[in-house]
């Protein structure tokens, strides 16, 4: 088991909005703050662009975690497109605790420009997460054949 | 029924209507079919009876498009759908003339024969005008009966009122047959530990064998084109039984139909392996409740629906694992 | 199939110390449509670039993946490099390898895994990425400015000055706003009317500027560049070209019981009214609710005095259609009303008033004719006490929780004025907070207290009781010597809040510019777009973006106007190409994405579509490319998938949550 989880190397999907997390990333990059490998970034223009569909096909195609970053609500440089994606997400995470995926593989985090500690806090609470709750088999095995 | 037959034969004699939709006999007691009818003599096999359950609003964007206008046969909780499809654009409001119809509540032939009634010859008692607490049920193994409301449809124990939320007039009485509260089944499944929820729903959606059906009866499911069938998504690989869309289908399916659905639980009626789908929808009507106030589509035809809505205190999605 | 080009930066040893750059290059030529990889030391030098352009022509390239930092630090400059060579610029994809990667992981090894599958997805992104147009979009060069206050006649003038034709649409019978009312101004004390006439006069001959007073926008279309506004002009009942402004028709009015709205209803007024002596234009106005013709079909007397025959019973209102290229608003403000402040007794004790009364008060055109008198008796006061914030910096819902940022400081101009011209007047105010931060504006401040001897005690006033003898008891705390504090005065002038026009919240609507919870406009960017709405094309004068002073407001109009300018001063508008697109085959026509688009850029259209042989007339959504901004909120809505995003698109996304996932 244990070492089982010495090989896992989680595969996580961060999707960044354009004009702040992806933002905070680059900061977080140019202050050297690490975090670890297993994250991916995805640039989209807003948060309000995250179709829940991208989510479940990240962990449909093995994806372990997949973490939503935005400009804090109030801040959306298109004025209220994380307003919608909060809901989404919330609707979306909620469905996937109900059908018995661990809440923890899914996250959303408000980072601003600025906030380059944060992204870097956030994806290594993330990733700490993720491991804790190892490999995601659920969303591969929900219909079984059998 | 006769009282239906004799508005709808007035209706297209006066010209008021070119068509009727209502239904027609199947060739069994408890199948009957969605059906147009255009002249008096086509309204002989008009049937309206217990087993009466698909929803014809969504028909109604087919007929919309016809010349004249159709005499369309909604029940009270059919209105729902009608009006979300109003909001839509999907129907013309102008070209159905709505005959709300009265329901004392629509049967499941599965529950019936689960009760191991077989064979059946004819059924009475599910006429909307018979006032019998009991079906009668002749069988080519004799007469057996059973009580009307043990072989409810479910979504008829949490009936969202006898209520037509938009008609033209109204025939025929509606009863309340609500006997249980709509979200007790989700609630339940909210209890249960990850791996018990995982299970349930493994069991359930392992059933599907992605016939569609659900999708095709459902009146928020109107889509010219659906996701799945289109090539924007990469989501349409058929051939590819380990493909996204098997396994995702109705997770998506429900997304898509969130702030939509009104709840008419045409999905688990129509589904052939019996996969309770509306379990899907409803976690999402009761979230939508939870969080963003109470909602019920197609309650109106102008209201804001929830995912196109927003506060800006809204709850932070961390607060599905905060709930517990 | 696209022939792709991968160049990997070294970014000197930024990456290359950390990733290894060479095995980058080398994996990417297994990739799909990967015809070209090569690493080089800076892919954004002068040579980094010409390798690129060098590769785009000798090997036809048709999209190119740059491994190297941030695309917000040069995916312009690739794309620009990228354009040159004669390839599309948004067939540029960057993989961010130095910020997301190399700067953040110290494992060569692990960095380098990590590069490789940024660069793969950023691949499979550009396999998929289509050539882009910028589209283009006419201007018309004419702007529009809502309001005539300060801030919108500062605005039109700055805009005309640059050569461009300005409209001015007020509402009221008379540009000028709320300045006009005001006596003097602060921190400098000149009069309000001397700088302000001026102006209105500049504004009135303009050969740029067209003012539509009594007027209303009625509404608007269009887009950035291209509105199309209808404006009414309500029936002023005076032929405004024969009227001469001679004034006889007020003097003989009969009607003279309606309440002066300039004097803010301290006086009355004639039903035919200009609203003060220097009103632009100096055309009367009938107040049909008000006049006895109107009312009773009997009188006629402006009629029968005016010799130039400009009185017309029968006008009616007139709409008029004029496009724009630009649309400012300047609605500015109003005081709050005072309704749910029963303790200040304002509306119990006529000599309890609001501080915009004092400044009518205090003129020499206002009801009192400049003498500081009671306005219940007409004896002067000798004790006068403000109260600040009253309905500023509230938390409840009787008043406003912002600070309305001008009371302070007209409240120690008024207390100064005061104490000079009246010197045997005691002035007390009490305060929460003395905010002065401007110019002068705390040197102002102090000259009251120091020079002047205004008594300034911190603390609020819980009630103002007004008493038998005609005083009013004022009931107060001071906070730093913490005593109660009883005084009878003989005034009592309330700080009011001021709240955006109500007015606004209609035109913004129509204008589909968004407005924050106190009815105030919503910037662009609170910061670094302070003067534009986030609709193109929109821009705020003024206090309807939040309050402010006369010197803020003008130096905002100033800006709004220069922002209008780089607007009118283009030919054409380029468009951003990143935007939503409906596919009409796929699309219900639901409405679902137009309820979620910022920029009202999604309409809805009757179509004639072939829809594989089926033709039929189909509701679809149409995107104004001009107004859309690329948020892509409506693809997500979009129930059906008909709405996708160039650049963005739904399969680009999922080849890249696939490429990360393999």
């Amino acid at each position: 088991m244990s070492l089982e989880n010495k090989e896992f190397k989680p595969k996580i999907v961060a999707f960044c909005c354009n004009w702040c997390s992806y933002a905070g990333a680059d900061l977080a990059g140019s202050s050297r703050l690490s975090y670890p490998a297993d994250v991916k970034i995805i640039r989209v223009p807003c948060s309000c662009r995250v179709n829940p569909m991208f989510i479940l096909r990240a962990f449909e195609k093995g994806a372990d975690g997949v973490i939503m970053c935005g400009c804090h609500p109030g801040d959306c440089h298109y004025s209220t497109g994380n307003y919608y994606a909060r809901r989404r997400m919330t609707l979306l995470f909620s469905m996937l605790d109900y059908i018995g995926v661990e809440n923890g593989r899914t996250r959303v985090e408000w980072v601003s420009a600025a906030e380059g500690v944060k992204f870097s806090d956030t994806m290594n609470s993330f990733v700490e997460k993720i491991y804790s709750l190892g490999e995601n088999v659920r969303l591969g095995d929900l219909r079984c054949k059998n | 029924m006769q009282e239906l037959i004799n508005r709808a034969k007035e209706l297209l004699a006066d010209g008021t209507v070119a068509r009727v939709l209502g239904w027609k006999a199947g060739d069994l007691p408890y199948n009957p079919e969605p059906a147009y009818f255009e002249d008096a003599e086509s309204l002989k096999d008009f049937v309206y009876n217990g087993f009466c359950g698909a929803n014809l609003s969504k028909y109604m964007i087919e007929a919309s498009k016809l010349e004249g206008k159709t005499m369309v046969c909604l029940k009270p909780c059919d209105t729902y759908s009608f009006n979300q499809l109003i909001k839509e654009h999907r129907v013309d409001r102008e070209k159905a003339y709505i005959v709300g119809v009265g329901c004392k509540g629509k049967l499941d032939i599965e529950k019936i024969k689960k009760l191991g009634i077989k064979g059946i010859e004819s059924i009475e008692g599910a006429e909307i005008t018979d006032e019998a607490e009991t079906l009668k049920i002749q069988t080519i193994y004799g007469e057996k009966s059973c009580a009307y409301a043990d072989v409810m449809l479910e979504r008829c124990h949490v009936c969202k009122g006898k209520e037509h939320m938009v008609y033209d007039e109204l025939i025929g009485e509606s009863k309340d047959t609500k006997d249980a509260e709509r979200f007790d089944e989700v609630a339940r499944i909210e209890a249960m530990s990850p791996e018990e929820k995982f299970a349930f729903f493994q069991k359930e959606l392992s059933k599907c064998i992605r016939c569609n059906a659900c999708r095709n009866a459902c009146p928020a499911c109107s889509c010219r084109k659906c996701v799945f069938d289109s090539t924007k998504f990469d989501s349409a690989q058929k051939a590819n039984v380990d493909s996204f869309e098997e396994k995702m289908f109705h997770i998506i399916r429900a997304f898509h139909v969130a702030g939509r659905c009104t709840d008419c639980g045409e999905c688990s009626r129509v589904c052939p392996q019996g996969i309770p789908l509306h379990l899907f929808n409803r976690k999402f009507i009761k979230d939508i409740d939870a969080l963003y106030g109470e909602y019920q589509a197609g309650e109106d035809t102008e209201s804001k629906a929830p995912l196109t809505n927003f506060t800006f205190d809204d709850a932070e999605p961390s607060i599905v694992g905060k709930r517990g | 199939m696209q022939r792709i080009g991968v160049f990997v930066c070294h970014c000197g040893s930024n990456i290359a110390a950390t990733v290894d750059v060479s095995k980058v290059a080398e994996l990417a030529l297994m990739e799909p449509g990967v015809v070209h990889a090569e690493d080089y030391q800076y892919m954004c030098s002068e040579a980094g670039q010409a390798k690129i352009a060098a590769a785009i022509q000798e090997k036809n390239l048709t999209g190119i993946v740059v491994c190297s930092c941030s695309p917000r630090m040069h995916e312009a400059t690739f794309r620009k490099a990228a354009e040159r060579a004669g390839l599309n610029p948004y067939m540029v994809e960057i993989a961010n390898i130095r910020e997301h990667c190399s700067w953040i992981h110290k494992d060569i090894e692990e960095a380098t895994k990590k590069a490789v599958i940024l660069m793969r997805a950023a691949v499979a992104k550009v396999n998929l990425n289509t050539p882009l147009q910028a589209g283009e979009s006419r201007v018309t060069k004419r702007a529009l400015v809502i309001g005539g206050g300060i801030a919108g006649i500062q605005t039109a003038l700055d805009i005309a000055d640059a050569g461009y034709e300005v409209d001015i649409v007020e509402k009221t019978p008379s540009i000028g706003g709320r300045m006009s009312q005001l006596d003097k101004t602060f921190p400098t004390l000149d009069c309000s009317a001397c700088i302000l006439t001026p102006k209105m006069v500049e504004a009135a001959a303009h050969e740029k500027i067209n003012i539509y007073t009594y007027s209303e926008v009625d509404k608007v279309s269009g887009f950035v560049g291209d509105f199309t506004v209808d404006i009414r002009k309500k029936a002023r009942s005076v032929d405004m070209d024969k009227c001469t402004g001679c004034g006889v028709c007020q003097e003989k009015c009969p009607s003279k019981k309606s309440l002066n709205e300039f004097n803010r209803g301290l006086n009355n007024r004639s039903a035919i009214y200009t609203p003060f002596a220097q009103a632009i234009p100096n055309v009367p106005v009938i107040d049909r609710d008000a006049c006895i013709k109107f009312k009773t079909g009997k009188c006629g007397i402006c009629s029968k005095v005016c010799q130039a025959g400009a009185i017309d019973y029968e006008q009616k209102d007139e709409i008029i259609t004029e496009k724009y290229g630009a649309i400012v608003v300047a609605t500015g403000f109003d005081t709050i009303k005072l309704d749910k402040y029963d303790e200040y007794a304002y509306n119990q004790s006529k000599d309890v008033i609001t501080s915009l009364e004092l400044e009518r008060v205090m003129n020499a055109a206002g009801p009192t004719h400049g003498h500081l008198e009671r306005l219940s008796d007409g004896k002067a006061p000798k004790e006068i006490v403000f109260i600040q914030c009253v309905g500023s910096r509230c938390s409840d819902d009787r008043g406003k929780p912002y600070c309305s940022k001008i009371c302070c400081m007209y409240t120690a101009k008024h207390a100064m004025l005061i104490r000079d011209k009246y010197p045997d007047v005691n002035v007390t105010v009490f305060y929460i907070d003395v905010r002065t931060p401007g110019k002068n504006f705390d040197e102002f401040y102090r000259r009251a207290v120091e020079q002047y001897g205004v008594n300034y005690i911190k603390g609020q006033v819980g009630k103002v009781i007004p008493q038998p003898n005609g005083k009013l008891l004022v009931q107060g705390a001071d906070l730093l010597d913490n005593k109660q504090i009883l005084k009878e005065a003989d005034m009592v002038v309330l700080a009011t809040a001021i709240e955006p026009n109500p007015d606004v919240r209609k035109i913004a609507t129509m204008l589909t510019a968004s407005i924050d919870t106190n009815n105030f406009l919503t910037e662009a960017h609170a910061k670094l777009r302070p003067v534009e709405s986030p609709t193109a094309g929109i821009f705020l004068s003024g206090v309807c973006q939040g309050p402010k002073d006369i010197p803020e407001t003008v130096a905002q109009a100033g800006a709004a106007a220069v922002k209008a300018i780089g607007l009118l001063a283009k030919d054409k508008l380029l468009t951003n190409p990143c935007t939503a697109q409906a596919d009409v085959l796929l699309c219900n026509g639901c409405s679902t994405c137009e309820n979620v688009c910022p920029y009202g850029a999604i309409t809805y259209e009757d179509k004639e579509v072939n829809d594989h042989g089926i033709r039929e007339t189909r509701r679809v959504a149409v995107v104004n490319n001009a107004l859309c901004q690329g948020c892509g909120a409506c693809t997500v809505a979009c129930p059906s998938g008909a709405m996708d995003l160039q650049g963005f698109s739904n399969r680009q996304i999922i080849a890249e949550v696939d490429a990360i996932c393999r």
